[in-house]
């Protein structure tokens, strides 16, 4: 994966050293950059690895997900992932797509919380069925408009949950999401940050997860980039399904909400 | 077993483009693990494309090559409705072939 990454990165800097340093032209190039590599998305493999994995009968109770019910009603994925995160009666919860899926794969399959969640990230030579599923989940909803109103008083807590977690500065270095992603044209080294309070920022960014991380070799989902960044904001890590990552997913999709989903994306 | 490929394979007046992507680890045999041990080298060796029957393509990969390889060419021939298949061999023997109509 290193020395893949160093290979990666030096075709990014080849195609940069011709021109101008200027913030305009790289980013226009890292925009080329992403336009080839679009033809050929790996995450494309895991979409069809994931269709298949959702509709094998597995578990304990050796049933397929095919009668999950992502928001949508029992089996109805197109264009659930767009309208998501949202309130589910039977669980009396705000839930993401993981989480959703997560329910599913323990009530339907009979799977413990454990082993659903045990491989929810990939690691070379490890597969993740949470980021296959994810990943054609995500796929049924390319070409739907992100809509997340946060209506229900159980979706507009949360919402203002994120919104808070999203401008509170905290931790060792005194950050929040706010002070890297609050402003426009803003980068860290190459890579736009974008402006996350905008429903431009927001739905460049949240309609293009799940995405494949070229410098990964990986899809990463929303949680796992949510995690991330509050480990690069230096607070401590929250657990996968937190409430608290669900919270900034249900503000920023209501952002973001009336952008077109373009989902696997592809990242660098 | 290796997971599928996806093939998309179009014709175009008398020319038939083929895009594969292959699903596969390329580990070079270079990379450490978090222990630091060296992961060994699993790589794809060979990749065939078949027209109808008809080889069109035979291409030797390596350890320079990424993980999850793309591949896209174009050859004479080809029509709508004819088979396409690609098949490839890795480093341990492993194969995989998968097959489409070209559209
Ligand atoms: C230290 C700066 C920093 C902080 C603090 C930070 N992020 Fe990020 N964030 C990044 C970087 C760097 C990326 C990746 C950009 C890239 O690789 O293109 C990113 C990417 C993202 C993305 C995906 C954007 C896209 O266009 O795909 C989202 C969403 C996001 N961050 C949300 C958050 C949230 C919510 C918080 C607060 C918990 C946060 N970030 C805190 C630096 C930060």
């Amino acid at each position: 994966m290193r020395t893949r990454l160093h290979a990666l990165v030096a075709t990014v800097a080849l195609g940069i050293g011709g021109t101008a340093v200027a913030q305009g032209s790289t980013m226009d190039e890292i925009a080329k950059y992403r336009e080839m590599l679009a033809d050929g998305n790996p995450a494309e493999l895991l979409e069809m690895k994931g269709e298949a994995l959702w509709k094998k009968p597995r578990g304990p109770r050796s049933a397929s997900l095919e009668q999950c019910d992502m928001g949508l009603g029992p089996g109805k994925l197109e264009g659930a992932y767009a309208q998501l995160p949202r309130y589910f009666a039977d669980t009396k919860k705000v839930m993401d797509a993981e989480s959703r899926l997560v329910h599913c794969m323990m009530t339907l399959q009979g799977f413990s919380e454990t082993e659903a969640t045990k491989n929810w990230f990939s690691k070379p030579g490890q597969d993740s069925d949470i980021e296959a599923l994810i990943t054609y989940i995500g796929g049924q909803s390319n070409g739907a408009k992100i809509n997340v109103p946060a209506r229900h008083p159980e979706e507009a807590r949360m919402a203002k949950v994120g919104e808070y977690i999203f401008y509170r500065r905290s931790g060792p270095q005194d950050f929040s999401c706010a002070i890297c992603h609050g402003q426009e044209g803003k980068r860290i080294r190459l890579q736009d940050l974008g402006k996350l309070t905008s429903q431009a920022g927001a739905g460049a960014a949240m309609s293009t997860w799940p995405s494949y991380r070229v410098s990964q070799g990986a899809v990463w989902t929303m949680q796992r980039r949510l995690i991330d960044c509050m480990r690069q904001a230096r607070w401590p890590e929250p657990s996968y399904l937190a409430d608290s990552i669900i919270a900034l997913e249900v503000f920023l999709q209501k952002t973001a909400s009336g952008t077109v989903m373009q989902t696997p994306g592809i990242k660098r | 077993m290796a997971d599928p490929m996806k093939i998309r394979a179009s014709a175009k007046e008398g020319v038939t483009e083929v895009k594969v992507l292959m699903s596969h680890e390329m580990e070079t045999g270079q990379r450490k693990d978090s222990s630091g041990n060296l992961v060994p080298a699993h790589f794809i060796t060979e990749v065939t494309a078949e027209h109808n029957g008809k080889q069109v393509l035979a291409a030797q990969f390596g350890t320079a090559i990424s993980k999850n390889p793309y591949l896209a060419f174009k050859f004479k021939g080809g029509a709508k409705g004819d088979k396409l298949a690609v098949s490839w061999v890795d480093s341990k023997g492993d194969k995989r072939s998968d097959e489409v109509l070209i559209g």
